[in-house]
C-alpha cells in the first residue's frame, strides 16, 4: 500500500519484532497451551484447535528464483476455535523483495469443518478459504494448477496490481499411527471471476522425537521436538490435470515447543522440478493461549 | 417443577463430561495401561496434565468441564479414560488428543487414576 520503500535489513528485522511483540504481549494476558499442530507448513492435519483457544503465528518463507530477487513472504495468523468441530482462522499476508520494497499484500480467511465425532483410522476435515491477495503474494501457503517461479519473480510494481480473489477448497485426511501423524491434503482453486480450476496437493509424515514424556519439566528434551517431512505441488487444471509443467517440493521439518507454550519452526524446501524454485527456507513462530476472552 | 428442571439441566452440565466414559466400548474400557503402578509416569502424567487439560479442568477453568480429581474419573478403567483421551468429544467441547503420542495418553491415565 502506498509507495514502495526499499528494503534494507532494517526493515525485515522490524517486521519479525512486530510479529514476536505481538506473540509474546498477548502471552501476558492468557495462559499458555502447547499448540497441537505438527511441523508442518503447507500440510493440515486433522488436528482442529481446541473450543475457545486462540493462537498466533507467523509463517515466513524466504527464497530467491532464477534471475530474481530475493523476497521474504510474511503471514501473520490468528486461529481460533469457534467449537470442537469449527475452526477458523484469518491471514495477514506481506512480503519484502531486495530492491523492490516491501508491501502488504492481502488477506484470507479460512474454515475448517470436521465431522465425524471420534477418531478413526482416516479423519476428513473439510476447508473451505476465501483471499483476497494480489499478485505480489509470496506466502506460498499452497502450490496448485501451474504455478512455478516464474510467478514469483516479477517486478512487485507490476504483480501487486493483478488482484486475485479466489476461493480455495481441501479434503483433509489425517491419521495418528503409533505416534505418527500422517495428513494428506487435496486441494482445488478457483478465481472467483476468471480462470479455471486448479488443483494441488500436500502430504507430510511427523512424529516426535520421544513418545513418552520426562517427569521433569525440561526445555530441550526430545518429547519437545517433532520432526518431519512434507512433500507438496501442482497438479495442473481441470482442462490440463496432471503432473507437466507443475512445480514440485520436498521438505523436511523440524519444530521445536519451549517450556513456555511457544513453537518455532523451521524447514527448508527442495523444489523437485525445472518449474519450481530450486530452495526456499520456511520459518515461523506460534503460540497458542488457551480460553481466550473466557471468563475465570 | 421449575426448580425440578433446573437441577434436572444442572445436573446433566456437571455429569457432561463424566458421561463420556460410559461410552467407551468394552473392549476399549478393558485396555490394560503399560505404565499401571509406574511412579515416574505418573509424574510425567502430572506434567501433561498441567499443560494439556488444565486450562478447561481446573478450580479456576470458566468451563463446565469436569474436574479431574473427581471420583467418576479415578475410579473409571484405565481404558475407558484412554478412550475418552483418543476421541474427545466434537460436540461437547472436550477435544481429541490423538496427536498425543500412546505413551504420554497412558502416563496421563496413570496420574488421573492416583489424582485426589
Amino acid at each position: 500500500m502506498g509507495k514502495e520503500k526499499p528494503m534494507t535489513k532494517n526493515l525485515l528485522l522490524r517486521r519479525g519484532r512486530a510479529n514476536l511483540i505481538a506473540i509474546l504481549g498477548a502471552g501476558l494476558f492468557a495462559s499458555p497451551l502447547w499448540g497441537a499442530e505438527g511441523p508442518f507448513f503447507i500440510t493440515y492435519t486433522h488436528q482442529m484447535e481446541e473450543p475457545g483457544n486462540l493462537e498466533i503465528a507467523t509463517k515466513n518463507v524466504t527464497g530467491r528464483t532464477e534471475g530474481g530477487d530475493r523476497f521474504l513472504g510474511a503471514t501473520t495468523e490468528l486461529e481460533y476455535g469457534v467449537k470442537g468441530w469449527w475452526t477458523t482462522e484469518f491471514y495477514l499476508d506481506g512480503q519484502a523483495t531486495n530492491r523492490q520494497g516491501a508491501l502488504f499484500t492481502g488477506y484470507r480467511w479460512e474454515n475448517r469443518f470436521r465431522f465425524l465425532p471420534r477418531e478413526h483410522w482416516i479423519n476428513p476435515v473439510l476447508y473451505v478459504e476465501f483471499e483476497n491477495i494480489n499478485g505480489a503474494d509470496r506466502g506460498l501457503l499452497a502450490v496448485v494448477g501451474h504455478d512455478g517461479q516464474e510467478d514469483f519473480s516479477g517486478r512487485n510494481s507490476e504483480a501487486r496490481v493483478e488482484k486475485k480473489r479466489e476461493l480455495e477448497a481441501k479434503l483433509i485426511l489425517g491419521s495418528h499411527y503409533k505416534g505418527w501423524t500422517i495428513a494428506e491434503n487435496f486441494i482445488a482453486e478457483k478465481n472467483v471471476r476468471h480462470a479455471p480450476f486448479e488443483f494441488g496437493y500436500a502430504a507430510g509424515v511427523s512424529r516426535p522425537l520421544a513418545f513418552a514424556a520426562r517427569p521433569e519439566r525440561c526445555t530441550f528434551c526430545a518429547e519437545n521436538f517433532q520432526v518431519g517431512v512434507e512433500m507438496y505441488g501442482g497438479l495442473g487444471t481441470h482442462a490440463d490435470f496432471g503432473v507437466h509443467d507443475t512445480s514440485h517440493y520436498l521438505a523436511p521439518t523440524v519444530g521445536w515447543t519451549s517450556g513456555g507454550g511457544t513453537t518455532f519452526k523451521i524447514s527448508p524446501s527442495f523444489g523437485l522440478t525445472d518449474k519450481s524454485a530450486r530452495m526456499m527456507i520456511r520459518f515461523g513462530v506460534s503460540y497458542e493461549i488457551a480460553q481466550f476472552g473466557r471468563r475465570r | 417443577m421449575k426448580w425440578m428442571g433446573l437441577v434436572l439441566a444442572l445436573g446433566t452440565i456437571c455429569q457432561a463430561g463424566t458421561d463420556l466414559l460410559g461410552h467407551a466400548p468394552v473392549a476399549a474400557s478393558a485396555a490394560a495401561n503399560p505404565y499401571e503402578g509406574d511412579e515416574t509416569a505418573a509424574r510425567a502424567g502430572a506434567k501433561l496434565v498441567e499443560r494439556e487439560c488444565q486450562p478447561c479442568h481446573g478450580e479456576r477453568s470458566a468451563g463446565k468441564a469436569p474436574l479431574l480429581n473427581s471420583s467418576p474419573i479415578r475410579d473409571a478403567p484405565a481404558g475407558a479414560l484412554f478412550w475418552v483421551l483418543r476421541n474427545g468429544s466434537l460436540y461437547r467441547g472436550m477435544p481429541s488428543f490423538a496427536h498425543l503420542p500412546e505413551a504420554q495418553r497412558w502416563q496421563i491415565v496413570e496420574y488421573l487414576k492416583r489424582n485426589r
